[in-house]
């Protein structure tokens, strides 16, 4: 019908001025989530190429197996088996009073508390999670310790029990806070399904809100387990800085933590042996954290609830 | 009837024993303004009462006051009485509303299967009333799948999420894990809105089989919907009881010129 083509209207082509806009927004964007991995992947390097000149001295196995660690002394031995093994135990402590704790705390915010209650205690539980670490290190040394030697007379000034428990406080928080979202964010229709069928709050809160959850809340757990293996100053507050393997909580011990804190507090020559062991340690650190969040991660993934 | 201004008793077809009775029900969300207004109304036993009226009428509120979903939410009020078997008031403070649940099955407007098993979704009514025998469990089971039509799709696969279920089978699903625990009544909220025409039916047909069994009282925006199934209908209209009688009465000859005008789509 038209001898020649029309142009195309002006008010349907791109707007240059808008793409324009877009297109920065979004690089932005991506520069900022950019930045997280970057730093991420720059600290590996680090801790990589640091500690290589680590295990030239010291065999990559010695460091693993080896059930003594002494980097300092003459002669020195590089087995991280025992700030391990000490990091695991203070995490567990922790974990056993945060997850139940936390959990529990999550469930009678989401569920049971009325809007009164709620308004009081929220806050006070974020309270606890603004305190300083090493706040909580000197309660756990010069209060809880001592309160704990009551009960246990024989119980030494330094031990994983009282740091692990305050650790576990310390975590509740995080639990409480991210599994109440997750329990909170279940759809009504659910609760109140539980409900018609003649359910009372606890069961409904049990059998159907915290499986519905699930995912949610097992992801605080893993953030909790990554805050609990990389705690620093109440482990070496009041854990005792004493590398030695046992799965005594009454007995002091040394964590990876507790053990990079107290060497970078000397003045250890640069490049030197023992100057590179924190730097294996945080790598083992690392990796110990990068295996529970893969491992939390296939977890929440296998009971992920799709309502 | 025709000495009645009202409507509100116009229950002139009323042949059956009523198995739970509004009298002068009213309800409050809080404050003073009554969402349902001295409502009386008796639902027959074991036939299909059907709620209608146009959005915001009260209807799925008056539903819920029968299980006492509204007890779930703070400042709720009810006044009046809600009669079962004549004879226990269901929403006097003496009553436990859990023991009202028991005995009152309800469904939802969207299917809301619990994230489990199918098998455990019917069993859920079974385990919180602390029935653990095996035996008896899997036979009730299987026995509410058959009456909810859905046993023949779901026998082998009992174990599989019931999220894995089409939208029509959830609901299906949602209504035997309602019948699982023998309720005497059963409340519908909208059953069917979300579902599509054919499931639509399934349902439909499902609660036409189920009526020598449980009284149904069923809140539905479709007028076909309340036409082919129920044996009464009740329309409500600004929280109040315009008229309830035998649904082919309501709907070839409604006494109410309300009524009239809803039915014949001049408003709503």
């Amino acid at each position: 019908m038209n001898a020649q083509p029309s142009p195309p209207t002006s008010d349907l082509e791109y707007r240059w001025g808008r793409n324009f806009q877009e297109k920065a927004i979004e690089a932005m964007l991506f520069l900022a989530a950019f930045l997280a991995v970057a730093v991420t992947a720059s600290i590996m390097v680090i801790l990589v190429t640091e500690s290589v000149g680590l295990f030239q001295t010291v065999s990559i196995v010695e460091f693993l197996t080896g059930t003594e660690w002494a980097p300092m002394f003459e002669p020195p031995t590089y087995g991280i088996l025992p700030l391990v093994c000490g990091t695991l135990m203070t995490s567990l402590i922790a974990l056993i009073v945060a997850i139940p704790m936390g959990t529990l705390s999550a469930m009678y915010l989401s569920e049971f508390a009325s809007l009164r209650a709620r308004e009081w205690i929220k806050p006070s539980l974020e309270i606890l999670a603004g305190i300083p670490t090493v706040v909580y290190g000197y309660f756990a040394l010069l209060f809880v310790t001592p309160l704990l030697q009551k009960i246990l007379p024989s119980l030494p000034g330094f031990n994983m029990l009282s740091p692990g428990i305050v650790m576990g406080i310390m975590i509740i928080p995080l639990v409480a806070s991210i599994s109440e979202d997750a329990m909170r964010s279940v759809p009504r229709e659910l609760r109140e399904g539980s409900y018609a069928a003649g359910a009372t709050r606890f069961q409904t809160a049990l059998k159907v809100v915290f499986p519905a959850a699930i995912s949610g809340i097992s992801s605080s757990y893993i953030l909790s387990v990554s805050r609990a293996v990389g705690e620093t100053m109440i482990v070496a507050i009041a854990a005792g800085l004493q590398p030695i393997i046992t799965f005594n909580p009454l007995e002091p011990a040394a964590t990876i933590t507790a053990f990079i804190v107290q060497v970078s507090l000397g003045d250890l020559p640069h490049g030197s042996t023992a100057y590179q062991t924190i730097f294996a340690a945080g790598l083992v650190l690392a990796l110990m954290t990068l295996v529970f969040n893969i491992f939390g991660h296939f977890l929440s993934k296998r009971y992920r609830e799709n309502y | 009837m025709v000495s009645e201004t009202s409507g509100h008793r116009s229950q002139s077809g009323i042949a059956h024993k009523a198995k739970v009775e509004a009298v002068n029900l009213s309800f409050y969300y809080g404050g003073s303004k009554a969402a349902i207004k001295n409502v009386s109304l008796a639902i027959p036993e074991k036939q299909i009462t059907a709620l209608i009226g146009p959005s915001g009428c009260g209807k799925t509120t008056l539903l819920r006051c029968f299980n006492r979903m509204h007890d779930l939410y703070d400042n709720n009020r009810y006044e009046g009485k809600i009669l079962l078997d004549s004879t226990v008031n269901l929403i006097s403070t003496k009553i436990d509303p859990i023991e009202v649940r028991m005995r009152v099955g309800m469904v939802f407007q969207r299917p809301n299967p619990f994230p489990k098993s199918i098998y455990e979704n019917v069993a859920y009514g079974l385990r919180i009333r602390g029935e653990s025998r095996r035996r008896v469990i899997d036979q009730k089971v299987e026995q509410s799948l058959q009456q909810a039509a859905l046993w023949n799709e779901v026998k082998d696969r009992l174990n599989d999420q019931a999220y894995d279920l089409s939208g029509g089978q959830q609901q299906r699903l949602c209504i035997a894990r309602a019948l699982a625990t023998d309720p005497e009544l059963i409340l519908f909220d909208e059953p069917t809105s979300a579902l599509d025409p054919i499931a639509t039916a399934n349902v439909e047909q499902l609660m036409l089989q189920l009526k020598d069994k449980v009284t149904m009282l069923v809140v539905t925006h479709s007028m076909q919907q309340a036409a082919r199934i129920s044996d009464y209908t009740a329309f409500m209209y600004l929280g109040e009881l315009v008229e309830f009688d035998q649904t082919s009465k309501i709907f070839s000859a409604p006494a109410q010129e309300k009524t009239r005008d809803y039915i014949g789509g001049r408003f709503g």
